[in-house]
């Protein structure tokens, strides 16, 4: 019989996946799909993947040195140069306060990367280790931490977000940790499934037989195997981290004004009649966002192809 | 499958109650008093104190838990400080607009991505799946606040075929309701497209590749027909899991859209008692909306081992 998904070694998929997991649902459900006949396994993750990292890799740097870059001020007020399309001065134009676009888009770049690259690195350390630790475990350690990833699950992220946010205030850190927070109940199902796929494979008893003590097996025999899956959801992660600020950024509940954020260009971009008296305010972030999630999306599709969990068993 | 069943509800409950736990204590954490608000200018030591008495403010947290689980039990959500109106009152006027939105967007995102999974898997990997399979992508990789401005800038902008804001009861006026919700849903449904479409897709193309296919091919019958009479069935049961979690995820997860939209359900309510601190409302809609996520996960979940044998089998 051919593995299912459902297979309850597995957890079923709905208490896999949290909210916004849509696109790791699709993971999950991909990773199941045999090959098809006269389908060759690729050997490399294919140029697109490089491309892609190649990307976000550039975008990243772009943010990180946004302090050192030959950029204008993010909230310099340009008044001889107000609501203006692309030019040489601008090079994406500015906005209806005379601000860069150029500039304002890469600083508020930072602010949603590091939240996303933050925020899921915290909870990959934090949700991995509990899962790697718990789909190894399992019993009575397992069911705790199991139960309580669900309850965080299943609390609207909504109201904790801004409950933190009212109590704690915004500064980019503390989005951070508040992001990491949501992410790590996810991070957790996600890892602790797959370490159970792993856990009582032969090599795994063969460790086992031979003497090997728990931290040897977590580190030496499962977390190898997990780390590519673990990747892959973290990538997916980030772009439903991305997603979820620029969507609270675009409310006015992200990072406070006047620091710019993706999503905040956009709101702004909209306000106003901006849309129709300039409509890059609107159309360079969004385009931003678009390319980003985009290259994140097909890296983790391509590793989650090259280190399919379940090719290895066969 | 009848301890199944009741090892579920007993998880249903103990989870309910944590979340309960977990609502009740984020709000009483809010910073800020519920009484300046109602005082005003009346803001004496006095009468803040008869106020906090009367509001039941002046107990201890344990007690303020136990009086309002105890009223919840009985059907009794509490008032709003603000207005006197019922939480349940309020609850029940938000609540089936966000019902509205999630079949109508869901329904949409079914009719597109059923048949369009359908076409794709009929030849995997030719020029049809190909260009869907990307398509997804791009769609996933699109937040839904991009989806909805450039909605409202195209159809009630541009050619004012749809409302841009407001919402009107199904009550009042059907044509005019079905005309409020329709660029919302088309919002919401569009990442629902993308997840659900490449869900199915996977599933189908697993399906076919199983020996009671090949068998039913051998008998002459055409791809069509398979896919639709034999495959699909046992393929739709990670596409139920995936509606299950965004269905479930959509009570308070549908805010974004409903504040760009102006309708006034559950997660846009959400919003607005969280920023008037009125403690009860929060609680009552929180609890609702977690309720809600984690019965629909629960639902989902027995539909699974009702249809598919085998789960039950493991």
């Amino acid at each position: 019989m051919p593995e299912h998904p459902f297979s309850e070694d597995l957890v079923a998929p709905t208490e896999l996946l949290g909210a916004d997991a849509g696109s790791e649902a699709v993971i999950v459900a991909e990773a199941a799909a045999p090959r098809l006949p006269g389908e060759t396994r690729r050997r490399g993750l294919g140029w697109l993947f490089w491309v892609c990292l190649a990307w976000v890799a550039l975008l990243a740097l772009a943010a990180l040195l946004a302090p050192v870059l030959p950029l204008k001020a993010p909230n310099f007020q340009d008044y001889t140069a107000v609501s203006r399309g692309p030019s040489i001065h601008h090079l994406l134009g500015t906005d209806d306060l005379g601000r860069d676009l150029l500039s304002r888009i890469v600083w508020g770049s930072r602010v949603s990367l590091i939240i996303g690259f933050a925020s899921v690195g915290i909870g990959l350390l934090v949700g991995g280790s509990f899962g790697l630790f718990a789909g190894f475990r399992g019993g009575p350690a397992d069911s705790v931490l199991n139960a309580g990833s669900f309850v965080l699950l299943a609390f609207p992220p909504l109201l904790a977000i801004m409950v933190i946010e009212a109590f704690w205030g915004r500064t980019l850190w503390k989005l951070v940790l508040m992001f990491a927070l949501i992410a790590t109940p996810q991070l957790f199902r996600v890892i602790r499934a797959t370490t159970l796929s792993f856990a009582n494979r032969e090599f795994v008893v063969a460790a086992r037989t031979m003497g090997a003590r728990t931290n040897r097996i977590l580190l030496r025999e499962l977390l190898p195997n997990v780390v590519p899956a673990a990747i892959s959801f973290a990538l997916l992660g980030v772009a439903i981290a991305i997603i979820v600020e620029g969507s609270l950024a675009f409310l006015g509940l992200s990072i406070q004004l006047p620091v710019a954020s993706l999503g905040n260009i956009v709101n702004q971009g909209v306000q106003n009649d901006n849309l129709q008296l300039n409509p890059y305010i609107a159309l360079w972030p969004a385009l931003y966002i678009f390319l980003l999630l985009t290259s994140l999306n097909l890296m983790a599709d391509r590793l989650r192809s090259r280190f399919d969990v379940r090719d290895v068993k066969l | 499958m009848g301890r199944y069943v009741v090892t579920r509800l007993v998880q249903l409950v103990a989870i309910t109650f944590l979340i309960s736990v977990l609502v009740f204590l984020l709000v009483h954490l809010l910073p800020g008093d519920p009484t300046l608000a109602i005082l005003g200018p009346n803001d004496t030591p006095t009468a803040r104190h008869e106020l906090l008495a009367q509001l039941g403010l002046d107990k201890s947290l344990l007690q303020q838990y136990w009086i309002w689980i105890r009223n919840v039990f009985s059907g009794n959500f509490g008032k709003s400080f603000l207005t006197g109106q019922t939480v349940a009152n309020a609850i029940a006027v938000a609540l089936p607009i966000d019902i509205e939105l999630i079949i109508v967007s869901q329904a949409m995102a079914v009719i597109v991505a059923v048949p369009l999974a359908l076409l794709a898997a009929r030849r995997p990997n030719r020029l049809l799946d190909r260009i869907a399979t990307t398509g997804s992508f791009g769609m996933l990789s699109i937040p839904t606040f991009v989806v909805a401005v450039l909605l409202v800038l195209v159809f009630a902008v541009q050619i004012h075929a749809f409302p841009a804001t407001g919402y009107v009861r199904f009550t009042t006026d059907p044509a005019q309701n079905l005309r409020s919700v329709v660029l919302p849903s088309i919002a919401l449904a569009f990442g629902s497209i993308a997840v659900y479409y490449r869900l199915l897709r996977a599933d189908l193309i697993a399906t076919m590749q199983e020996d009671y296919i090949t068998m039913a091919r051998s008998k002459g019958l055409s791809t069509t027909f398979i896919l639709v009479r034999h495959a699909l069935r046992p393929s739709s049961f990670t596409l139920l899991a995936g509606a299950g979690i965004s269905i479930g995820s959509l009570f308070t997860g549908a805010f974004v859209v409903e504040v760009l939209f102006q309708l006034p359900g559950l997660g846009y309510q959400l919003v607005n008692a969280i920023y008037a601190r009125d403690y009860l409302m929060v609680q009552g809609m929180a609890l609702v909306a977690a309720v809600g996520y984690v019965v629909i996960n629960f639902v989902v979940d027995f539909l699974l081992t009702v249809l598919d044998p085998r789960v039950r089998r493991a």
